[in-house]
């Protein structure tokens, strides 16, 4: 549909093949392009995932490492297998999503001594985080190799004795790290020992496996920063007959074959994502030959096709999949090439439809170029064009939005629609570990936001907008239900964010336990509905000063003198604990300018600078910072 | 000497080693070629094993210590199957 110069310009180098890419990136990068470099890196990467190119992307990337802003990152690996060969792959997917990360092995079943002795390497590397890779059957031989051995007893005394290795593996690496802890769960053989008797009787190997894996579910939920990496899933949604080489395994340890390595790394990549912040809270979709096939404005009503028999259910498919993302609490939009009354008649109207117009949380359905549509659909949902994904059959146009917009994750989509659901299902920028109760009900948020949008358009004054929107503000402690909300504000929030300090929930609760520090949240209701979990100050205090460490506000409330009701309250929580002086660093990022003015504008001075920021101060017994009076506030007492 | 499948048997070790190919000739092997450790030869064995579809016996990867015995493993491996 596209056509232009540009677009010719664009889609050049999708016409070169793996080799002639390789000879391309090093003429770019002799010519010092780093920027088109690593794009050109990142397209190999979506071409060729083996083992000599990931290689050969790790050494590009390392030389390209200080021209390109890439978030380091820490990983360790406790292991009872090789691993040595996956962590190109790894880091060659972690550069592709700028990540670069750093990889530590320990030595070959020598997780229980780097766990257990805290001057190991393990905690001498600080990792952020630790992927705890060991094998059923190297913890659990018996239950593995020597099943048919053993009696019912015995069977459970060696399920318990190994749920019982892993919680103490666990504490003590909880005693001595706040990495965040994944644990790879255990998988069953192949083939049972006792052939199809295994499905008969009650305690069979693969159902004994089965309830190890779900004590370790449990283990982990029961504290923060510990996931599960289903390890037993991975191994047979590729095949248990396919996954091993045991030629491998027993001439280098390594179990699985040379073309499994790479679902390994992709399966750890998926936790490096949500982890690193890597992640997309709105995903932008095409409609035609992308929701439906065919062409609406040619094809019409009739003609597309979608529904629950082939071929439209290829798309339908993928509606289900994206209702799944919404439902995770990501966002949906539209960006097409279309005449809005014809995609709205189909968006309305067409009974295979299984997205509604409500389920879209804004639409730019013209004429307009798709990166200037995906820049206004961020500033319409006040999110940074890097919480973007994209999702679009053409690949033209994805060329074009790669190259205007590179922030933006395009989503790769096979030539198939057959390939669609899974395309969206597998792509690591939607992986969440943790759901809070904000996420799953995003999108009726969002819907809000457009009711109060309209609102403010309406009414004549901003003081009547205030008071019209009847907003009330609940103050309160950290407690442990809010602790999961809590990290993710702190982690996530990029605009206002006077700090940008991250912590995970193992940091918080630790500084919190520490004397003169508190951590308080903001939720905020008003006449359109409960906007959430919206805010978090964390300060301490020194004497006759109390610090804002961190104040960050979700951009869902920026704007609606919500800050200055939360000022308020800290201001009153240091004057009552005896501080004289409330003062706060603001850090500059390229994101948080909606911040900047936030202490000028209170009446605090500029104290100190330094090549980081401004330090301000606020002389509470001179100025107070008085609540806005249409915010409601009530404070509420925590559970500690 | 330089068939098309030498020369990708050279590329896959080019990348894996990385070294640039004219470093590379058919005497190479891991005592003429310092980064050609037990990682790197794992990790050229699967690069091959990736990039031929096949899987190495043992035996085979003992015999491939050299460019040019890589080439006739693999040589021997595509002709009879794998």
């Amino acid at each position: 549909m596209s056509s232009g110069t540009s677009a010719m310009a664009l889609s050049q180098s999708g016409r070169l093949n793996v080799a002639e890419l390789r000879q391309e990136i090093d003429r770019l990068m002799e010519r010092g392009e780093a920027t088109r470099a690593s794009h050109l890196l990142s397209e190999l990467w979506t071409k060729d995932n083996t083992v000599s190119t990931a290689t050969f992307i790790v050494s590009r990337y390392e030389q390209l490492r200080p021209k390109l802003n890439l978030l380091p990152y820490r990983m360790a690996i406790l292991r009872s297998f090789t691993v040595e060969p996956i962590v190109p792959l790894l880091r060659a997917g972690s550069f592709h999503a700028r990540i670069d990360l750093t990889v530590h092995m320990s030595d070959f079943n020598a997780h229980v001594q780097e766990i257990l002795d805290p001057k190991s390497s393990l905690y001498g590397f600080a990792p952020d985080v630790v992927f705890l890779a060991v094998q059923t059957r190297d913890v659990a031989p018996e239950l593995w190799r020597d099943y048919a051995d053993l009696n019912s007893e015995q069977v459970q005394s060696a399920a318990t004795r190994v749920v019982g290795d892993f919680r103490s593996w666990v504490s003590n690496f909880r005693a001595r790290s706040k990495a965040h802890l994944i644990i790879h769960n255990l998988e069953q053989p192949s083939v049972p020992s006792c052939g199809i008797l295994d499905g008969q009787v009650a305690n069979g190997q693969a159902v004994a496996i089965q309830q190890i894996n779900r004590r370790l579910q449990a283990l982990a939920a029961e504290r923060t920063g510990v996931y599960i990496l289903d390890y037993d899933s991975l191994v047979a949604r590729h095949g248990r007959a396919h996954w091993h080489d045991e030629r491998k395994w027993l001439t280098v340890r390594l179990p699985m074959a040379a073309e499994n390595l790479n679902h390994v790394a992709k399966e750890w990549l998926k936790f490096l994502h949500p982890l690193t912040g890597k992640v997309a809270k709105t995903v932008v979709v095409d409609l035609d030959n992308t929701l439906w096939g065919g062409v609406i404005g040619e094809d019409g009503m009739a003609g597309i096709e979608l529904g629950t028999e082939y071929p439209g259910v290829y798309f339908h498919n993928l509606q289900r999949a994206l209702l799944d993302l919404h439902q995770r609490g990501i966002l949906l939009a539209i960006c097409s090439k279309n005449n809005l009354d014809d995609a709205l008649e189909a968006l309305k109207n067409h009974a295979g439809m299984l997205l509604k117009p409500s389920h879209f949380a804004a639409m730019r359905i013209n004429w307009t170029d798709k990166a200037e549509n995906l820049r206004a659909i961020a500033e319409e949902l006040n999110i940074g064009v890097e919480s973007l994904a994209f999702l679009d059959d053409d690949p033209t146009e994805c060329q074009q939005v790669r190259s205007q917009v590179p922030e933006v994750f395009v989503i790769d989509l096979p030539s198939d629609p057959r390939g669609f659901a899974q395309a969206v299902r597998e792509s690591p920028v939607f992986e969440r570990l943790v759901l809070s109760e904000e996420d799953q009900r995003r999108g009726a948020i969002y819907q809000a936001h457009r009711d109060r949008q309209e609102l403010a358009q309406t009414v004549a004054s901003r003081d009547d907008f205030y008071r019209s929107l009847q907003q009330e503000a609940e103050i309160a402690p950290l407690t442990k239900a809010s602790l999961t909300r809590i990290a993710q504000l702190t982690s996530k929030t990029n605009q206002f964010n006077l700090t940008s300090r991250r912590y995970t929930e193992q940091q918080i609760s630790e500084m919190v336990s520490s004397p003169g520090c508190d951590c308080f949240s903001i939720r905020v209701r008003d006449r359109f509905g409960d906007n959430g979990l919206v805010g978090v100050a964390i300060t301490r205090f020194e004497g006759q000063r109390c610090e804002i460490d961190t104040l960050v506000l979700s951009c869902r409330v920026i704007g609606r003198t919500v800050e200055t009701a939360f000022l308020s309250f800290i201001a009153d929580h240091a004057r009552k604990l005896g501080a004289r002086r409330l003062r706060g660093w603001f850090l500059p990022t390229t994101k948080n300018a909606p911040a900047r003015d936030f202490y000028a504008s209170h009446s605090f001075t500029p104290l100190e600078q330094n090549g980081k920021g401004i330090l301000w101060e606020l002389n509470l017994s001179q100025v107070p910072v008085s609540c806005p009076e249409w915010v409601k506030v009530t404070v509420r007492n925590g559970d500690r | 000497m330089t068939s098309p499948l030498f020369e990708r048997v050279r590329g896959i070790a080019e990348n894996v080693l990385k070294l640039p190919g004219s470093q590379i000739t058919a005497q190479s092997s891991p005592e003429t070629i310092a980064s050609w450790d037990s990682v790197q030869h794992l990790n050229l064995i699967l690069a091959l094993e990736q990039e031929f579809g096949c899987q190495f016996e043992p035996e085979e990867i003992d015999q491939m210590n050299s460019i040019d015995r890589i080439h006739s493993v693999v040589q021997n491996k595509l002709n009879h199957g794998s």
